[in-house]
């Protein structure tokens, strides 16, 4: 909450930077033997520094993806993970009950052979409710993220390419946003303009825009000052050719390293915006919204009804985290 | 160090500045009518019209940006719509309970996860670091009301241990309000446990490869000395920066935990803010948030400097 979102910043990204510091010193070991004078020989040589980036650990690369097929953090994370996209894309048709419409004398019902989770203070079954509560927040954590990954890149390469007014004025305003734990940022918005799908997925994927552009920022930085950059610039590329197409394949490690650990918040923020009556709204079966409906219940002893959503939940995050320290464990070493 | 003590004071205020445009923004721009919003589709224009003056939303933005601020800066927080009482004199005393709750987390999640994360690190690779890892990844990602309601079911309503409720009668004893808040406290351990966990193990991992902890072991010091003396003065430093940054977040996961366990502190009082669009309210609890988090952080700052003989002599020379 991560968040927190709290926020996790500090930790992934200076991991990252380590790395990325490790190959800057192997580039500069290059570097010494070069004649700085000679541009023929200051681009072929960093061309030749560029494959020495590609191999090195900012990037993915597939005897990375054979070493995740061998961690057992990632496959018990994507086999959850697998379960829950099965329930959101096939929820209907594998949910024994419609999960809407409640039975109308099965009210509060302990779980039994015919309804194996209960059923809750509508009589709707829980079971089916927990199947088809994947889908929307399975459709709105990870569109955000992706539009917030999209954005915290652009911006990141932006601030760190130029650099200089643009760069520090645009950090202070992640400063202020980063003063608030995300779930309040997204809060405080999500209120004045009311809940829906597109609504939450537009403020959480800018807000973790903000968030990512500082990991890039600080990749980027440590890029900027490689040689194969300033081949570039020799080359008189334009700036967007050195952004997009030099810089950013550099940098996809730590990118793909936020990706994973943002869907995770991505995935928390929602559950407690829809929790706090802001965000996947009623009668869309959803685990938060649910929880949100049945706690009051709890001491009354209908505790089914709000434990399974959320169980269904911690397992979904878990999942996720257990995949995204894996990339970056891969990633990273 | 003064200059530089000056120099992020200078920082965090011109953060809070930029903070407060970003809540004037959301609180005060996005909703448009704000009047219409608290009276519902049914109300008579007229009446909309006449909220809307009474709130002040029909003045210029300006003019009101400049009021709000000036009325913060005077510990004027303004009016809630909800109650028609002034916002500071509701949102003190909520305050005062939400650091109670923050204070009974702290006390707990502090040294425990020193204690984890430190043991994580002297068994660096082995199943105690694996399972210390994992436990505070995964407690740290799953959010704060999910683990609550597990924590309820099990404690509250299975084995009875503790009541469901974190408000206790009124009359009851300090000690008998601790009970109350144990619970509660406990969801905000877990998310702040991994974190804090986290940095004190690649803390004392760095100290325990250092070239200082190499010489105090083969000089033969017995392992409790080198760990004590030499691994957990220098380790800390950072977690110091990590468990103050982590205060402000605390505060934040109230919101959930007091909407949980139906607490009456600031959390709980920005989600009812937020119910009936009471946006003074909202965006005075918001700020509070803010300010407590900058706070925290500017502490964190200044300990890290006093701490770290290193910054220290730089500044001196």
């Amino acid at each position: 909450m991560s968040d927190q979102e709290r926020d996790d910043a500090p930790l992934a990204p200076s991991a990252a930077l380590t790395s990325l510091e490790s190959a800057q010193t192997s580039m500069e070991d290059v570097a010494v033997y070069q004649d700085p004078a000679a541009v023929a020989m200051l681009t072929a040589t960093a061309d030749s520094v560029t494959g020495t980036v590609d191999s090195s650990a900012g990037t993915i690369r597939r005897e990375n993806v054979r070493l995740l097929l061998r961690s057992p953090t990632f496959l018990i994370g994507a086999a959850i993970l697998l379960w829950w996209i099965v329930c959101a894309v096939f929820g209907k048709a594998i949910a024994p009950y419609n999960p809407v419409t409640g039975s109308l004398t099965a009210f509060n019902e302990a779980p039994s052979g015919a309804h194996w989770f209960g059923t809750d203070s509508l009589g709707r079954d829980v079971l089916s409710r927990v199947i088809v509560g994947a889908r929307d927040i399975l459709v709105v954590a990870p569109l955000a993220t992706l539009l917030g990954t999209a954005l915290g890149t652009t911006i990141g390469l932006l601030q760190g390419y130029f650099r200089g007014r643009v760069d520090s004025f645009s950090g202070r305003i992640v400063d202020a946003v980063l003063a608030l734990p995300i779930v309040i940022v997204a809060f405080l918005f999500v209120v004045p303009l009311g809940s829906s799908d597109p609504i939450l997925i537009i403020i959480i994927g800018l807000v973790f825009g903000l968030l990512i552009s500082r990991t890039v920022r600080t990749a980027v930085l440590q890029e900027q000052d490689l040689d194969y950059v300033a081949a570039a610039r020799l080359r008189d590329e334009s700036n967007a050719h050195i952004m997009f197409v030099e810089i950013l394949p550099n940098v996809t490690g730590p990118i793909l390293v936020e990706f994973t650990v943002r869907l995770g918040y991505a995935i928390f923020t929602v559950a407690t915006l829809s929790f706090l009556g802001f965000g996947i709204q009623p009668p869309t079966p959803d685990w938060g919204a649910d929880i949100s409906n049945s706690y009051q219940y709890l001491a009354a002893g209908y505790w089914w009804e709000t434990l399974f959503p959320a169980l269904a939940i911690a397992s979904l995050v878990v999942a996720i985290n257990l995949i995204a320290d894996s990339i970056e464990a891969v990633v990273i070493q | 160090m003064a200059q530089y003590i000056l120099k992020r004071l200078g920082l965090a205020l011109l953060t809070l500045v930029l903070l407060s445009l970003i809540i004037f923004f959301a609180g005060s721009v996005l909703p448009s009518n704000p009047g219409r919003l608290i009276l519902g589709p049914f109300a008579s224009q007229q009446a909309v019209v006449a909220l809307n003056h009474h709130l002040g939303v029909d003045r210029p933005l300006i003019t009101q940006y400049w009021s709000w601020v000036t009325g913060v800066v005077h510990g004027n927080l303004g009016t809630s719509s909800q109650y028609n009482l002034p916002v500071s004199s509701l949102l003190l005393p909520a305050l005062g309970r939400s650091l109670k709750l923050a204070l009974v987390a702290f006390v707990i999640v502090v040294p425990v996860s020193i204690l984890g994360g430190v043991l994580a690190a002297l068994y660096r690779g082995r199943f105690v670091d694996r399972s210390i890892s994992i436990t505070g990844l995964s407690l740290t990602s799953v959010p704060e009301f999910v683990s609550g309601v597990v924590l309820i079911v099990i404690f509250a309503i299975g084995l009875k241990w503790f009541p469901v409720s974190a408000t206790p009668p009124p009359g009851t004893s300090p000690l008998g309000q601790l009970h109350y808040l144990i619970l509660p406290a406990i969801p905000l351990v877990f998310v702040l446990f991994g974190y804090i966990a986290r940095m004190a193990r690649a803390g004392t991992l760095e100290a325990l490869d250092s070239d200082y902890v190499r010489t105090a072991v083969l000089k033969g010091l017995p392992n409790r000395v080198v760990i004590w003396r030499h691994v957990l003065r220098n380790s800390l430093l950072p977690t110091i920066t990590v468990i103050a940054t982590q205060t402000g977040y605390l505060i934040g996961g109230l919101v959930v935990v007091e909407t949980l366990f139906n607490y009456p502190g600031l959390g709980r009082l920005i989600v009812t803010a937020a119910n009936n669009k009471d946006f003074k309210m909202l965006e005075a609890g918001v700020l509070v948030i803010g300010i407590v988090y900058l706070v925290a952080t500017l502490i964190a700052d200044i300990l890290y400097t006093v701490l770290n003989p290193r910054i220290r002599y730089e500044q001196a020379e």
